[in-house]
């Protein structure tokens, strides 16, 4: 007689097995190699993004001024916004005159610079930097205003150390990171579960594994074994990655990406929990998928559509950054394979913590979910044959008649 | 025939069971019961609805209707500590060591991985194999291989052993191991299932068999009651083919060209003996000889069964 076997502990077997035969394997060398073109890859992504992103975001100015000459500035960018070839000119915003600079920047509307008395002794105050391109935008559209032919003028330039308007668009370049890092590792590491089953069922080993063990113990004992190679490859990737910036970096170059809502360390708990989520949501996903195919081949088939599937999951929680509370931000916070990319920007936008905790439970929720209809689809369509040869799926080619 | 132990409540029953794949039927009704301490034949040729009956009641599938009972459990799973199972379709990861793979199928169903090496070890050792314990299962040859999935089904010392198709692919001298052990765990108070399409096995190995065909249990219950669904045969060998001891004989007697064969009549054999010897047959050899369970089949299952699982049909 032996002692009972919890769930755990079966899924605790499995994924030793899995875990040892993978890491032990001469191919894992590879695979921890293999980062360094997606780096590169993602790197040229994200640079296209930002600079995509800082284009549509246009900075915001708050101008005091009177309401006629708040309409014949806002007239001028028009004018001047539609030439083509110039950079995009900032969004202007009116303010009430008695506001005073300080309320306006770090008030709930984000504004980079305030801009007060355009056409007399015109002063703009922000977070600006000493060639800051929004100053000469300032005098241009003040200039284009006040007549065809009028010279630049002059403008007094105060600078103050952060605005709301900055520190929202430092955030979101960390938000934007901290997605495109999240999705890569996704990417890249979730993909592996859709030939899991292929050993198993090439060696005819599923069927002594599911006469053992329940088949979402099976499910969850793989899904573990490979978050945990995963976390390994990532442990190796990050300790060299940390090792190069310490060694090759200039010297402050770690704080070059603003601080998140949440605070680092928080952050990064985050990271690592919204990681762990999105890799368990995909991976039960792709697992299951994966159970389905009959060969390598059938595997490769099915991971272009599925790695576009992850690409769009991405892009739906990246459109979310720029505007968290429209429907899109909430679908994507609440769909449960997009939540942990969007969740993660929200924590460098927001400081509130309550929310994460909810997501955490709620994308918990689905990679059990997942799992079990993974596991159900699996024992109807796969187990359930004579034989064990599986039910031909709809994309699967129809035996020869013999 | 090995004289089991059998005792208490059956260790597998099963009322009913019907399982349909897309538009097939493979199990129509099964209704078994196997008394625990036994040795238990599932008999059929192939495709007859054998695995998939096992593994309903192992609770790999479940069946479309109909219950079961693993070892008391109505859910087969949660006795699965307590089962050994080797699949028909033999499965090894070929990377792992032959130990190693014997300890992970015992842990599977409980057993410490420590103590299943230490188990492994000793198994291997006794079957002189020590020396591939350390060798991937890729570089063993197919019956070592199989060898290792055995010991794997058995390491963990289960009170159920389930065995599908155990005979196929070994030679003649595996096949009489594989019988002494299947004597061995029985003798040890395991109880024993094994589906087979060779009769002899089951002959030799068990008291109770279930004959599948078509889905169906065609016969379920000790092989001496299989056996006794038909009568004895007599082969009577005279001096003369015919004679006026013919009326002696029973209408379905037939001449075979060295003697003549029929059942034994429902009266006995004192009637017939005593008509033969009334008429003065010569009688040169006579025997009665109880149907063996090749025969018992053929008249249960059909002779397609029995063609189907390359058995043929008795002269």
């Amino acid at each position: 007689m032996t002692r009972p076997l919890g769930r755990v502990a079966a899924a605790f077997v499995i994924a030793r097995r899995d875990y040892t035969a993978t890491v032990l394997s001469r191919t894992f060398l590879f695979f921890l190699l293999g980062p360094l073109f997606p780096i590169l890859i993602g790197g040229l992504f994200a640079g296209i993004g930002a600079r995509v992103a800082a284009e549509q975001e246009q900075p915001r100015v708050a101008v005091v001024a009177s309401a006629q000459d708040f309409a014949r500035l806002a007239h001028a960018r028009t004018e001047l916004d539609e030439i083509p070839g110039t950079a995009r000119f900032p969004q202007l915003m009116a303010a009430a005159g008695n506001q005073p600079a300080e309320a306006l920047l770090t008030g709930k509307k984000p504004v980079v610079a305030v801009l007060a008395d355009p056409f007399g002794s015109p002063q703009l105050t922000g977070a600006l930097a000493p060639n800051d391109a929004l100053v000469g935008q300032v005098k241009l559209m003040i200039a284009r205003a006040s007549s065809a032919q009028a010279p630049l003028p002059s403008v007094t330039v105060e600078r103050v150390a952060v605005t709301s308007g900055a520190t929202e668009a430092g955030r979101a370049v960390t938000a934007r990171a901290g997605q495109a890092l999240l999705f890569f590792l996704t990417l890249l590491l979730s993909g592996m579960l859709l030939s899991q089953f292929i050993e198993e069922k090439s060696n005819k080993v599923i069927e002594v594994l599911a006469a053992a063990v329940p088949v979402e113990t099976v499910f969850l004992g793989k899904l573990f074994a490979m978050l945990t190679v995963s976390l390994t490859g990532i442990l190796v990737w990050s300790s060299t990655g940390l090792a190069a910036v310490a060694l090759l970096a200039p010297p402050g170059a770690l704080h070059a990406l603003p601080a998140p809502a949440v605070g680092w360390p928080f952050f990064a708990f985050l990271g690592c929990a919204y990681f762990a989520m999105s890799y368990l949501l995909m991976g039960a996903a792709f697992l299951g998928i994966g159970a389905q195919a009959g060969s390598a081949r059938e595997v490769q088939t099915l991971s272009m559509p599925v790695t576009m599937a992850q690409v769009a999951l991405f892009a739906l929680a990246n459109a979310a950054i720029s505007e968290p509370y429209s429907p899109t931000g909430i679908a994507a916070a609440l769909f449960p394979l997009s939540s942990p990319f969007s969740m993660i920007g929200r924590a460098a936008l927001e400081p509130a913590i309550l929310p994460h905790l909810a997501a955490l439970a709620w994308q918990g929720l689905w990679v059990a979910l997942i799992l079990k209809l993974a596991a159900a689809w699996f024992r109807r369509s796969v187990l359930s044959a004579s034989g064990g040869r599986g039910r031909r799926r709809w994309w699967q080619r129809r035996p020869a008649k013999t | 025939m090995l004289q089991q132990t059998v005792t208490g409540a059956p260790a597998v029953e099963a009322h009913d069971l019907v399982k349909s794949f897309a538009d097939k039927l493979a199990v129509d009704g099964v209704s078994l019961s196997v008394p625990t301490g036994s040795i238990f034949g599932l008999l059929g040729p192939n495709g007859a609805g054998k695995t998939t009956t096992l593994r309903m009641l192992l609770g790999i599938i479940d069946p479309d209707s109909g219950t079961r009972s693993l070892l008391g459990r109505s859910r087969p799973l949660e006795a699965a500590n307590e089962v050994g199972y080797l699949p028909e379709e033999r499965g090894l990861y070929p990377a792992m060591h032959a130990r190693e793979a014997i300890a992970f199928m015992g842990a599977l169903r409980g057993l410490p991985l420590a103590e299943g090496r230490r188990r492994a070890t000793v198994l291997l050792e006794e079957r002189g194999l020590s020396e591939w314990a350390n060798k991937p299962i890729r570089t063993l040859s197919k019956g070592m291989a199989q060898t290792v999935q055995l010991l794997g089904t058995l390491v963990h010392s289960p009170r159920l052993i389930v065995l599908d198709e155990p005979f196929s692919g070994l030679d003649a001298i595996n096949q009489e191991k594989l019988e002494a052990l299947i004597r061995a765990e029985a003798a040890a108070g395991a109880t024993i299932i094994f589906s087979t399409h060779v009769i002899a096995h089951a002959e030799r190995l068990c008291e109770r068999i279930a004959i599948i065909a078509g889905g169906k249990v065609a016969f379920a219950g000790a092989v001496d009651a299989a056996r006794d669904r038909l009568r004895p045969t007599v082969r009577l060998k005279t001096r003369e083919e015919d004679g006026p001891w013919r009326a002696a004989l029973p209408p379905g007697a037939r001449w075979t060209g060295r003697e003549w064969r029929f059942e034994l009549p429902p009266e006995g054999p004192e009637p017939l003996l005593r008509g033969l010897l009334e008429h003065d047959a010569g009688i040169e050899t006579l025997s009665i000889e109880r149907p063996g369970l090749h025969e018992a089949f053929v008249a249960i299952a059909g002779a397609a069964a029995a063609e189907a699982m390359g058995q043929g049909v008795p002269a």
